[in-house]
C-alpha cells in the first residue's frame, strides 16, 4: 500500500518576497514496517530554502508511536548537508499529532526538529489547524544561515474545508522566522528575520 | 422432493429466475431464454419448488444503482446471487462453476456440513481457481432461512451474497400458514471498490464519518447537558484518543443500503391482501452495516434467528448484523402501504421497501432516529459510569438503557455452578495495550438484554437477544468441560482488529477436541459491535433462557460487554471462525478453529 500527504502546497503572500512551500509525505509498507520520504522546502524569487528531504525506516512500537531512523539530507540553493536521523511520531493524548527527530550530521554536530499540529474541526468539513515547527542546531552553519540553539520556527493557522477528504483548500496565517543567533545572521545579510504572511494552499493525499 | 435428476445449466437456471419478484407466490416453468436479462426483483423470490442439484456459474458485470455504476459478481446473471431453495433430508450437489479471471469460492453461511464442503480457499479447501469450477457435496440436515457468500477476496462486498431457503423435512413444529413468503436480503453498495475503502481506512480511521463532534456541536450538547459537562466529555474522549461517534466504519457517505439489490427509490415491494399472514425472512447480507429493521405502524412476530425457530416474540424492531438472518410474521389488516424502513445503525442512510396491496403504492417514509453516541459502558466501564456523576455528561440513550439492563439482565453463565467442579477456563486475561490493541475493558458487562446503541428508550419494543427462546430443546445438555475466552480487540488508528491483541497472520489456531463441549466467551474491548460467526457448528447463546438457549451462526458482540455461548464440536476439520464485518476480518479479527 502507498500513500503520500501534500500537508502544505501553499503560496504566502507578501509581494515580491512571496514565497512558495511545500510539506509532503510519501510511506509503503505495513502495520508494522513502513519506509517514509518526507520532504519540505521553499521558493522565493527563484531561489529555495528550508529544503530538508527525508528517507526513513518506520516501526511501529506502541499504539499511537512509531519510531523512525534513516538519513536527512539538507538539499536546496544552500550548502548541501547529510544528517542521520532517529525520531518518534504519533499521536500524543488529547489527539495531538506530534514529530521529533534528533539529527546527527557527517561533522558531528547535532541538531533537532519538532512539529506538531493538531485538527480543531468547526464543523466536519470545515477544519482549523494549529500547526508549529522548531528546528535546533548544537552548533552555527552560517552558510545555511543556522543558528546554535533554537534556530528557526515555522507555524501557521489554517482554515481548510474538506470539499473531501483527499482535497482541502485553505486559507492561513503563516509565520516563519528565524530566532536567536539565526536572527542575527539574517539581519546581517539584509534578509527578513521573520514574515507573518496571508497564506493559499491545499491539503491532498491519495 | 427431488425434483431434478441432473444438474444441467439450463434446468438449474429455470429456478433462479423463475418467479414474479415482488409478487412473491409464482409458478412458472418457463425457461428464460436468457439469464443476463432476468431482473433482480425476480432472482431474490424463492423458487416454487426444492432442488438439490444447481449449477452456479460466477461471472461479473456492471450493477448500477441510481447514477452510479460499480462492478457486481452474478451468479447465473444475476447480482445480488438468486434465492436457492432446498430441502432438509436432501443430498445436496451443487456444481459452481468460475468464468473469472481470480479464485472465487461459496461459503454456506449457517449450514452445518463437512468442513471441506464449508468453502472458506486456505481453511476448508483451496477455492475454485480461476476458470475453474468445484462441486459441493453434502447432506442437508436443518432447515430454515439462510444464505451464501463469497469468501475469496472481497467478492462478497460487490454483489456475490444470496439467500437460502429450506423447506423442513416434516410437518413444522409451529405451521403458520402464511399466505405469502418472501426473502429480503439487506446490503450496503457501493461504487467505491473494496480495497479503495481499506487503503482509505488505513490512511485516515474516520475517513467515511462525516457526523463526529464539532465546535458547532457543543453549543448543542451544552444546551442538553450543561457546558461544562460537555466540555468535559470531549476531553475525556479526545484524552483517550477515541470518537464518541465512531459507529459504523464505512457510511452512508458511500453506501446505498438495499433490499433485494434495489435502493430506496426503487422501492422494493412485497404485495400482500388485507388480512393475510406474510412471512418476511430477512438477512444481513452487507459488508459493514448493522441495520435496525421495523416497519412503522405495524407490530410483527419474530420466529425464527438464524434459520432456528424461536418462540413467536412480538417487536415492533430488532437490529440485525451482517450475516445474521431474522424470520418473521406480519398481519397487516388494512388496505393500505406500509413502509419498511431499515435505517444503518449510524443513521447515515437506509434501505427502504413497501408492504403494499398492489404494485406502484408507497408509505410514508419517517425520518431517521438521532445517531447513536458511544458511551462508558462501550469503553467496557459499565459500571464506572454510573458511580461516576462526571459522567452523567454523556448524551447516550444507550449509556442510559446499559445502566438499567446491566443489573437485571440474565446471567450468562447459568450453567456454571452445577459444572464448576470439571470446567477449565483458559482465559489469557486483560490483553495488552499495544500496536494492535488500544482499548481494554475494564469492567465489561451483560448486555444481552440491551437492544443496541442507539435502540433504546425510543418508545418502541426492540428485540434484544434475552428474548430468544429456542421453540425445540437444546439437543446436547452436557456442561461444558472447557470455557475460553477470547477477547475483541483493534487499533482504530491503526485500524488493525483481532482477538486477543493479535491479528490472525500472528495468531495460532484454536484447538478443539472431536465431540467436545466448549463454552466460548466473548469480551468486547473494543467499542464497536462485532457480529462473530464460528463455521460449522451451532453457536448456542447462554441468554438466560436455559435448555431453550437459542441456536445461533452469527452472534453480535456488543461494545463493552461479556458474553458466553456454548460449542459441540462434532464435526473434524478446519473452520473458520471470524467478525462478519468484512474490513474487520479482513484486516485480522479472524481465526482459524482446528477440531480433531
Amino acid at each position: 500500500m502507498v500513500h503520500g500527504l501534500l500537508n502544505q502546497f501553499e503560496g504566502r503572500v507578501a509581494g515580491a518576497n512571496s514565497t512558495f512551500r511545500w510539506d509532503g509525505e510519501a510511506w509503503v509498507g505495513g502495520d508494522y514496517n513502513r519506509l517514509w520520504l518526507r520532504s519540505e522546502g521553499s521558493l522565493t524569487r527563484g531561489r529555495m530554502s528550508d529544503g530538508v528531504q527525508e528517507f526513513l525506516y518506520s516501526r511501529s512500537v506502541s499504539t499511537y508511536f512509531d519510531i523512525q531512523g534513516g538519513v536527512r539530507v539538507d538539499l536546496d540553493s544552500g550548502p548541501t548537508r547529510t544528517w542521520g536521523a532517529f525520531g518518534i511520531q504519533g499521536l500524543a493524548l488529547y489527539q495531538f499529532e506530534v514529530q521529533a527527530t534528533a539529527y546527527v550530521s557527517d561533522r558531528g554536530r547535532f541538531a533537532g526538529r519538532f512539529q506538531g499540529s493538531y485538527d480543531i474541526p468547526i464543523t466536519n468539513r470545515l477544519i482549523l489547524q494549529p500547526q508549529i515547527e522548531l528546528n535546533l542546531y548544537s552548533k552555527a552553519d552560517r552558510l545555511r544561515g543556522n543558528g546554535a540553539g533554537l534556530s528557526e520556527i515555522d507555524t501557521g493557522l489554517r482554515l481548510r474545508y474538506e470539499f473531501w477528504r483527499k482535497f482541502a483548500p485553505y486559507i492561513a496565517l503563516t509565520y516563519g522566522g528565524a530566532l536567536e543567533q539565526a536572527r542575527r545572521f539574517a539581519r546581517e545579510q539584509n534578509e527578513s528575520a521573520g514574515n507573518l504572511r496571508l497564506t493559499f494552499g491545499v491539503r491532498s493525499w491519495f | 422432493m427431488n425434483t431434478r435428476p441432473r444438474h444441467g445449466a439450463t434446468l438449474s437456471r429455470r429456478h433462479f429466475v423463475t418467479g414474479l419478484g415482488g409478487l412473491g407466490l409464482v409458478a412458472c416453468t418457463k425457461a428464460e431464454p436468457d439469464t443476463r436479462l432476468s431482473s433482480l426483483v425476480e432472482a431474490s423470490a424463492i423458487p416454487p419448488v426444492a432442488s438439490s442439484r444447481h449449477t452456479l456459474t460466477i461471472e461479473t458485470r456492471p450493477w448500477v444503482i441510481g447514477s452510479r455504476e460499480s462492478k457486481g459478481y452474478t451468479v447465473n446473471g444475476s447480482v445480488p446471487a438468486p434465492t436457492l431453495r432446498w430441502r432438509e433430508g436432501d443430498d445436496m450437489m451443487i456444481e459452481v462453476i468460475n468464468r473469472l479471471d481470480t479464485q472465487t469460492s461459496i461459503h454456506w453461511h449457517g449450514i452445518r456440513l463437512p468442513a471441506d464442503m464449508d468453502g472458506v480457499p486456505g481453511v476448508s479447501f483451496a477455492g475454485i481457481p480461476a476458470k475453474g469450477s468445484f462441486t459441493y457435496r453434502f447432506p442437508l440436515r436443518q432447515s430454515g432461512t439462510y444464505w451464501y457468500h463469497s469468501h475469496s477476496g472481497m467478492q462478497e462486498a460487490q454483489g456475490l451474497f444470496g439467500a437460502i431457503v429450506i423447506d423442513p423435512r416434516d410437518a413444522p413444529t409451529r405451521p403458520y400458514d402464511c399466505a405469502r413468503d418472501y426473502v429480503m436480503v439487506l446490503s450496503d453498495w457501493s461504487d467505491v471498490a473494496p480495497h479503495d475503502i481499506i487503503s482509505n481506512l488505513k490512511q485516515q480511521d474516520d475517513y467515511y464519518n462525516f457526523r463526529q463532534r464539532t465546535v458547532a456541536s457543543l453549543f448543542h450538547e451544552a444546551r442538553q447537558n450543561g457546558l461544562g459537562n460537555a466540555i468535559d466529555n470531549r476531553l475525556m474522549w479526545s484524552r483517550m484518543r477515541m470518537s464518541a461517534t465512531d459507529i459504523s466504519d464505512v457510511s452512508g457517505v458511500i453506501y446505498s443500503y438495499l433490499i433485494n439489490g434495489h435502493s430506496p427509490d426503487a422501492n422494493w415491494t412485497a404485495l400482500f391482501s388485507p388480512g393475510e399472514k406474510i412471512r418476511l425472512r430477512v438477512i444481513n447480507a452487507s459488508a459493514m452495516t448493522l441495520f435496525d429493521f421495523r416497519i412503522p405502524g405495524l407490530s410483527f412476530s419474530i420466529i425464527a434467528a438464524d434459520g432456528q425457530d424461536v418462540e413467536p416474540v412480538p417487536v415492533d424492531e430488532f437490529r440485525i448484523a451482517p450475516a445474521e438472518t431474522y424470520d418473521l410474521i406480519v398481519q397487516p389488516t388494512e388496505d393500505r402501504a406500509w413502509t419498511i424502513f431499515v435505517q444503518a445503525e449510524d443513521r447515515t442512510g437506509y434501505a427502504r421497501g413497501t408492504l403494499a396491496p398492489r404494485k406502484g403504492m408507497t408509505g410514508p417514509i419517517p425520518p431517521m432516529d438521532p445517531r447513536p453516541v458511544r458511551s462508558m459502558i462501550d469503553m467496557g466501564m459499565g459500571r464506572m459510569e454510573a458511580q461516576s456523576p462526571g459522567m452523567s455528561g454523556m448524551s447516550g440513550m444507550s449509556g442510559m438503557s446499559g445502566m438499567t439492563s446491566s443489573h437485571s439482565a440474565p446471567s450468562t453463565h447459568e450453567n456454571r455452578s452445577s459444572a464448576s467442579s470439571h470446567l477449565v477456563v483458559e482465559d489469557p486475561g486483560p490483553p495488552p495495550r499495544n500496536v494492535e490493541n488500544q482499548n481494554v475493558a475494564l469492567d465489561p458487562v451483560n448486555r444481552l438484554a440491551e437492544p443496541g446503541d442507539g435502540l433504546g428508550n425510543n418508545g418502541r419494543r426492540v428485540l434484544t437477544y434475552a428474548m430468544l427462546r429456542a421453540l425445540s430443546p437444546a439437543p446436547d445438555l452436557r456442561p461444558p468441560t472447557r470455557e475460553i475466552v477470547l477477547h475483541l480487540t483493534g487499533n482504530m488508528m491503526r485500524y488493525i482488529w483481532g482477538f486477543d491483541a493479535k491479528k490472525f497472520s500472528e495468531a495460532d489456531p484454536i484447538h478443539l477436541t472431536l465431540n467436545e463441549r466448549v463454552r466460548i466467551t466473548l469480551i468486547n474491548d473494543t467499542m464497536m459491535e462485532h457480529p462473530i460467526h464460528l463455521h460449522g457448528f451451532w453457536s448456542e447463546l447462554e441468554n438466560g433462557q436455559g435448555d431453550s438457549r437459542p441456536n445461533k451462526h452469527t452472534i453480535i458482540s456488543q461494545p463493552g460487554s461479556r458474553l458466553s455461548y456454548l460449542v459441540t464440536a462434532d464435526t473434524p476439520g478446519m473452520w473458520a471462525f471470524h467478525c462478519h464485518l468484512i474490513y474487520h476480518m479482513h484486516l485480522g479479527m479472524f481465526r482459524t478453529v482446528v477440531v480433531s
